[in-house]
């Protein structure tokens, strides 16, 4: 499958400082198109598009908007998660930076959806320098009237890997450590303040005026059965050209690795960041999409020069490190297993350590609160699985004197 | 019943905007400063305490007038990120987590800034420098006061 710019469309095109570039390319034609269509048509061209969650969950978007219009609440809210921060992931910051303007659009549509007068964007802190531009992309925006339903704020986070969570996130709006809630209830029925909200990824809201100008239709040409459109990657590590790439969904990660990145002696590809798939080399014909890998869209390429024990170490230190505590098979899990992997670094794991890995993998996948502790196993898991031989040569052996 | 808590928990939400505020003018929180937010939010002071300790960008100690970012993440860690960060180290003086005597430069490794496609990477303040090389380091540090 080949590239193609459906969310990247105006970037680099446009001058992201000058709203009237952006008018220029049809901006907020869509949103134009939506005030004349009632909310209930706008989601159900939405929820007909097949447009999934670009965060890495991959819920309808279109079911979470009709979730959060069929709610009772005193006030609805929107939030898009800017709070970009797993490992090896870039593309937001790259929307962002680019274009501001169809972002802001396509929270314009949302709110108009599901009905919210309120809308907020969560920009991790790391962006700050981002934070003055955006601004006055919304200032832009406001001045010319396209925000007349819906005031976007912008908060900005303060270093906190664990606010890209939903539940944390909006914690974090609330002016709360960012931990995590119980689920249920779900956001659209219980979110910011208890009120239904929909919070959406940067990239699934930048997709919505081009589903809305373009129609459903016409999005659902793109990709594969249950993964429609495109996905933006953000492509980093042993790689000749690092960057962002969008692909059509179904692309396989040999196209965008070794095709267009340009990678030579690959070991492994992570998918997803600190909490995403391990692919050896041998399955780079692997696709992306919801039914296979793919995540938040992080590829992160790891050459044969890599030790594998080294990854799945370093790895389980960030996930410890920014476990935000609330739950104990996460907060402990992530800390047991740093410990783990610390003795096949140092070569005097035992060989019960592996089964130890194992059980408390699963209990972590079973008992955590949020992705975090539940996905955090995922690269012993996997390393275990595709590179076995890596950690059986640092068991230190037991010389049995008679 | 639910119209009061809601209003009460929204002035609540200026807590991290105040948190943050309060830190950019004078480089840390006090707790004189999260004395004031405490009083001026009607929550207690422990509840601050909490927040403000929760947050890496937050910080409760003085730290240098410029604040050195290195990534520690894999994709820099990668790229040699590590002879960076010794460099940066020998360039001031300090180890990560410390501060110059001078109270210039604040130095620590933190996690994924997302600027991989330019790794090693770090921030200084809230400016991203990527491609580094232990070569330019004393040049990048030069332009700040």
């Amino acid at each position: 499958m080949p590239e193609k710019r459906i969310v990247l469309k105006n970037c680099e095109v446009i001058d992201p400082k000058r709203i009237d570039t952006y008018l220029e390319k049809d901006g907020f034609k869509a949103w134009q198109k939506a005030l004349t269509m009632t909310s209930d048509q706008v989601i159900a061209e939405v929820k007909a598009s097949g447009l999934r969650g670009r965060g890495g969950a991959g819920f309808p978007c279109g079911v979470k908007w009709e979730g959060v219009r069929g709610a009772h609440g005193l006030e609805k809210f929107v939030i898009c998660n800017a709070d970009e921060g797993e490992v090896g992931t870039f593309k937001d910051r790259y929307i962002l930076q680019n274009d501001p303007f169809s972002l802001i659009e396509g929270i314009a549509i949302a709110a108009y959806a599901v009905g919210a007068k309120r809308a907020f964007i969560y920009l991790r802190g790391e962006y700050r320098y981002l934070l003055g531009p955006l601004r006055d992309a919304i200032r832009q925006a406001g001045s010319k009237g396209f925000l007349s339903h819906t005031d976007i704020e912008v908060r900005e986070g303060s270093g906190a890997y664990i606010c890209g969570e939903e539940m944390a996130l909006m914690e974090s709006i609330e002016g709360k450590r960012g931990e995590l809630r119980y689920k249920p209830p779900f956001p659209t029925v219980q979110g910011l303040w208890q009120q239904p909200t929909t919070i959406n990824n940067v990239e699934t809201l930048m997709n919505v005026p081009q589903i809305i100008l373009n129609g459903a239709a016409w999005f659902n040409q793109f990709g594969t059965e249950r993964s429609k459109g495109t996905k933006v990657l953000s492509v980093a590590g042993d790689v000749a050209r690092p960057g962002i790439y969008e692909m059509v969904l179904g692309s396989s990660l040999k196209e965008v690795v070794i095709d267009l990145a340009q990678a030579k002696n690959v070991k492994l590809v992570q998918v997803g960041g600190s909490c995403g798939r391990i692919i050896p080399a041998s399955m780079l014909d692997t696709l992306l999409s919801y039914e296979t890998v793919l995540s938040a869209g992080a590829i992160t390429v790891f050459d044969e020069s890599r030790n594998v024990i080294d990854i799945a170490h370093r790895t389980m230190e960030f996930l410890a490190e920014e476990s935000c505590g609330k739950c104990s098979p996460c907060r402990e899990g992530t800390g047991v297993m740093v410990n783990i992997l610390e003795g096949f670094v140092k070569g005097t794991a035992a060989e019960k350590d592996i089964k130890i890995l194992e059980e408390l993998s699963s209990a972590m996948i079973l008992c955590s609160l949020c992705g975090l502790g539940q996905f955090a196993p995922t690269i012993v898991m996997d390393t275990l699985n595709y590179f076995r031989s890596a950690y059986d040569e640092r068991i230190q052996r037991v010389k049995v004197v008679k | 019943m639910t119209n009061k808590t809601t209003a009460m928990s929204k002035n609540r939400k200026e807590m991290l905007e105040l948190l943050q505020e309060a830190q950019s003018k004078t480089g840390f929180l006090s707790k004189e400063a999260m004395t004031k937010i405490a009083e001026s939010l009607n929550i207690s002071k422990s509840d601050v305490y909490g927040v403000a300790t929760f947050y890496s960008f937050l910080s409760i100690k003085p730290p240098g007038r410029n604040i050195i970012r290195i990534c520690q993440s894999l994709p820099c860690h990668y790229k040699d990120g590590q002879t960076v960060i010794d460099s940066i180290a020998r360039e001031l003086g300090i180890k990560p987590g410390e501060t110059t005597a001078d109270g210039k430069f604040s130095f620590t490794l933190t996690n994924c800034i997302g600027s991989c496609d330019k790794a090693p990477a770090m921030l200084i303040n809230d400016d991203v420098h990527g491609n580094l090389a232990p070569a330019r380091i004393a040049q990048i540090l030069k332009t700040y006061k």
